[in-house]
């Protein structure tokens, strides 16, 4: 019998980072990428943001916004590894740079945001 | 126990002869235009993967105080990061739109009978992605 794989867990992962991103992401990068720095809008001050981020319900979609798109980033970056660039040789390598890179953020992202005054 | 065989099939072994497999060049991926738009789709979470380590970044400045805040802010305002969240905000977008448009091939949903068509399949997920962007954006700018 072949051993059990952690794959449908990473994919789960992968798929649940991939609905974060997609419906979440963008409307972010618009705001702060583009529509502040351009001036379309007026940016948040920081005594307007600072509450905001404070509040528990905030602190856990930021969390869960930073971290869960990190796994779809990691699997979709393994396999375009893989595939495209054909280094199967390298897969144990890849894949610890990728999950411990999704691992690394998340416990980043927990960090700042308990710590936060 | 040995296998036992068969008239004209060969006995159940482990190894196997090597397989013939016509090597794929690396660049696989750039002859054709529905191969590299799968791969620009792939490489839409590196974006993503930006995104993020700048979100931290600005939640780093912001637990730092006002000043902080104020220079992470700023940052933004120079061509090339311009540049960054535009490309980023382009791949972002290809991604979000590729991404609704998979529902329709994950579920067919029949209503009396009839396998509703993929526009109105996918139509909720753009519905969902409005609402949550108009939520953001409201929350953020009040």
């Amino acid at each position: 019998m072949q051993k059990p794989s952690n794959e449908a867990f990473l994919w789960m992962l992968f798929s649940a980072g991939g609905v974060i991103a997609a419906f979440l992401v963008p409307v972010h990068i618009l705001l702060f990428g583009l529509a502040f720095p351009l001036g379309w809008l007026r940016a948040p001050s920081y005594e307007h943001l600072m509450p905001l981020v404070r509040l528990p319900l905030v602190r856990i979609y930021l969390f869960l916004l930073c971290s869960v798109p990190l796994f779809h980033w990691a699997h979709r970056f393994r396999y375009t590894l893989y595939d495209g660039l054909q280094v199967k040789h390298l897969n144990e390598v890849i894949f610890t740079l990728c999950y411990g890179g999704a691992l690394l953020g998340t416990i980043v992202a927990g960090y700042l945001l308990w710590t936060m005054a | 126990m040995a296998p036992t065989t068969v008239e004209g099939v060969p006995a159940y072994t482990e190894f196997h002869p090597r397989w013939y497999r016509p090597r794929v060049s690396v660049y696989w991926w750039l002859g054709e235009w529905r191969y590299l738009r799968f791969i620009l789709r792939e490489l839409s979470s590196v974006f993503v993967a930006v995104f993020v380590i700048v979100t931290l970044l600005g939640l780093r400045a912001l637990r730092n105080g006002a000043e902080a805040y104020a220079r992470f802010m700023h940052r933004f305002e120079n061509p090339a990061a311009i540049a960054l969240s535009t490309i980023s905000f382009f791949f972002v977008l290809f991604h979000s739109i590729t991404w609704f448009n998979l529902a329709p091939s994950a579920m067919a949903i029949r209503f009396r009978g009839r396998r509703l068509p993929n526009i109105v399949v996918a139509a909720p997920n753009y519905v969902l992605w409005l609402v949550a962007s108009v939520a953001v954006a409201w929350l953020v700018l009040r």
